[in-house]
């Protein structure tokens, strides 16, 4: 892959970090509005920074569902805005706006850019179109899907999954896999919301949803609110942490149409198969060079199908490397080692962001007995609490990858180091 | 402005929404028709219905008679319903069927891929005997369910005049028999 003049002024790869990240307890009932769980996030990132309100100037956000704005939210905290934008968008908006943040500071319109997703989306909205919802005229595109029973996620994307298992073999219990390491990295996060390990007989023996996709295929719902922190790496050291910083991001890429990405296939192809050639040209690594990722996990089937088209394994062979134990904490790249949307909670990808925030810093969050500061120290023991382990930090880490998903057919990519 | 009430759900087709109103005047008609582009070295059919042409990004077009069968490309199979009317229709079979018409154009895995639901030949949501019978492979033909004047939404029946596969690929692991 030819590379690019990285001199150039215009050049942004390793010119940006992150260096806050927060979030709220990820919850099913939080009984506060998206306004308080807001600032409740965006609090603790700036804690975590040790960065005051005045120093912060531009905000971000996006929402398909509930959400607050920006101004309110920013209001509400004493940080006086040079810069917002909330945008409409659901899963993969996180990189893609990270990416808008860095732009926006290049342009000068501001310095520093707080990024934050709030939702209540177990409580008040869920994504699958219950509630009031389900009484709303369809019309529109809406009569080519939802008039045929055809629109919550997993019925949506059933269709790409389905023809992935018929192209190559993919078979149920291989899937699982994903459900089932996830689960084990859950188990080892104080935070998550479902903390039990499973089997693959647990996944394939839950009950069926939508063809091929089991209740243990789908990701959970719940309540919070997730937040970071975006500066330029000259203001980054001035902070508590080590900054993670930013080697390449790729934002919003699609398939040639996404109502219907199924005219134009091989439908179990997705966005990834783009957005490769960006985020990797971007960040001047491949997937070679990344040693954890963050693979995001609405369902089984998304972390593996991106997995595969970005080149972690060949195409059709995306079955196999998830139940191969590469995806383990304790093998050779781990994938969403807070557990991700599967066990730890739903929030349109900003939790595994943070996340690998925290791994590149060596601090994630875990069972490891704590130093009189409060840091782990870091057994590397992967096994559960119970058994001696409980830890989920992984050793010697340099570099990480986000892969957003929105559907099949849209998606976003983050490439961070170690700063 | 055509409205009805389909299982539920009151269906709209908005007086400015031409394209829609127009796709869904032929399904009423029982006489199924896409947009064809009217630039004659292009004449690309498209689905679905569009504001301008997805491959040379014309705004013309004319609407034209399409041969309503084809092949099942894939499906989803909803077991826990959640729209109120489809939970006594579950399991339900949302299948994506490639026509035989365009089928491979303009480059090899592109093709007009259809939505509907499986019905019976009577267009009735199909039973579990049915359902267990469809899967990738199977060839299939359009019917329609009338709604309201002006709409009528298209969805797929066995094509009993077509060969079927001896046995078309099902996800493997079967619920309560289907």
């Amino acid at each position: 892959m030819t590379d690019i003049d990285t001199t150039a002024d215009k050049y942004l790869r390793d010119k940006y970090a992150i260096i806050g990240v927060g979030e709220t307890t990820y919850t099913r009932g939080s009984g506060m509005t998206t306004r308080a769980l807001g600032t409740w996030a965006i609090k603790n990132a700036m804690d975590d920074a040790g960065i005051p309100a005045s120093e912060i100037d531009g905000m971000m956000s996006y929402s398909g569902n509930d959400s607050t704005a920006s101004p309110m939210l920013a209001g509400d905290l004493g940080i006086r805005l040079n810069f917002y934008m909330d945008v409409q968008g659901g899963g993969s908006s996180s990189e893609a706006l990270i990416g808008l943040a860095i732009g926006a500071i290049e342009a000068g319109m501001c310095e520093t850019v707080v990024v934050f997703r709030s939702m209540n989306g177990f409580s008040q909205v869920r994504i699958g179109g219950t509630g009031a919802r389900a009484s709303v005229p369809v019309g529109g595109d809406a009569l080519h899907s939802a008039a045929y029973g055809w629109f919550s996620a997993g019925q949506n994307f059933s269709p790409t999954f389905m023809r992935h298992m018929y192209d190559y073999g993919t078979t149920p219990e291989q899937v699982a896999m994903v459900k089932v390491i996830h689960s084990e990295h859950a188990s080892n996060n104080p935070k998550a919301y479902y903390k039990q390990r499973v089997t693959v007989e647990d996944v394939v023996n839950s009950r069926m949803i939508c063809k091929p996709l089991h209740l243990l295929d789908c990701c959970v719902e719940t309540d919070n609110a997730t937040a970071l922190i975006v500066t330029s790496v000259d203001k980054a050291y001035d902070y508590r942490n080590t900054p993670a910083r930013i080697l390449g991001v790729a934002g919003r890429v699609c398939k040639p149409r996404i109502d219907m990405h199924f005219q134009h296939g091989p439908i179990s192809t997705v966005a990834g198969h783009y957005i490769k050639d960006i985020i990797y040209r971007n960040a001047g690594v491949g997937p070679e060079d990344i040693q954890c990722t963050g693979a995001y996990d609405a369902f089984t089937f998304t972390s593996m199908l991106q997995l595969e088209d970005y080149g972690f394994c060949e195409k059709g062979e995306g079955g196999d490397y998830v139940s191969s134990g590469i995806m383990r904490l304790g093998g050779e790249r781990p994938n969403n080692t807070s557990g991700g949307h599967l066990c730890e909670g739903y929030t349109h990808g900003m939790n595994m962001i943070i996340e690998n925030v925290r791994q590149l810093r060596g601090e994630v969050d875990c069972y490891c007995p704590q130093d009189d500061n409060g840091k782990r120290i870091h057994s590397y023991n992967y096994a559960p609490p119970e058994e001696g382990g409980g830890c989920r930090q992984v050793p010697d880490l340099e570099i990480t990858q986000n892969l957003g998903w929105a559907m099949p057919g849209t998606g976003s990519s983050l490439i961070m180091r170690k700063g | 402005m055509p409205q009805g009430e389909y299982l539920g759900m009151t269906l709209t087709v908005l007086d400015l929404d031409n394209e829609n109103l127009a796709y869904f005047q032929h399904c009423a008609d029982h006489d199924f028709h896409l947009q064809q582009c009217a630039d004659p070295e292009c004449a690309l059919i498209r689905y679905p219905p569009g504001t301008a042409c997805p491959w040379c990004s014309g705004r013309e077009f004319n609407w034209v008679p399409v041969d309503a069968r084809g092949t099942v490309h894939s499906y989803g199979e909803v077991h826990h319903a959640i729209q109120p009317a489809f939970r006594e229709r579950a399991p339900y079979m949302i299948l994506l069927v490639e026509l035989d018409t365009q089928a491979g154009e303009p480059t090899e895995h592109e093709a007009l891929r259809v939505a509907g639901n499986l019905v019976d030949a009577d267009g009735n949501f199909a039973g579990p005997d049915l359902v267990k019978q469809v899967g990738i492979g199977s060839r299939m033909r359009m019917v329609f369910a009338d709604v309201a004047e002006g709409l009528a939404l298209p969805h797929w029946t066995l094509d009993d005049e077509a060969e079927q596969p001896e046995t078309p690929w099902r996800y493997p692991q079967a619920v309560n028999g289907v």
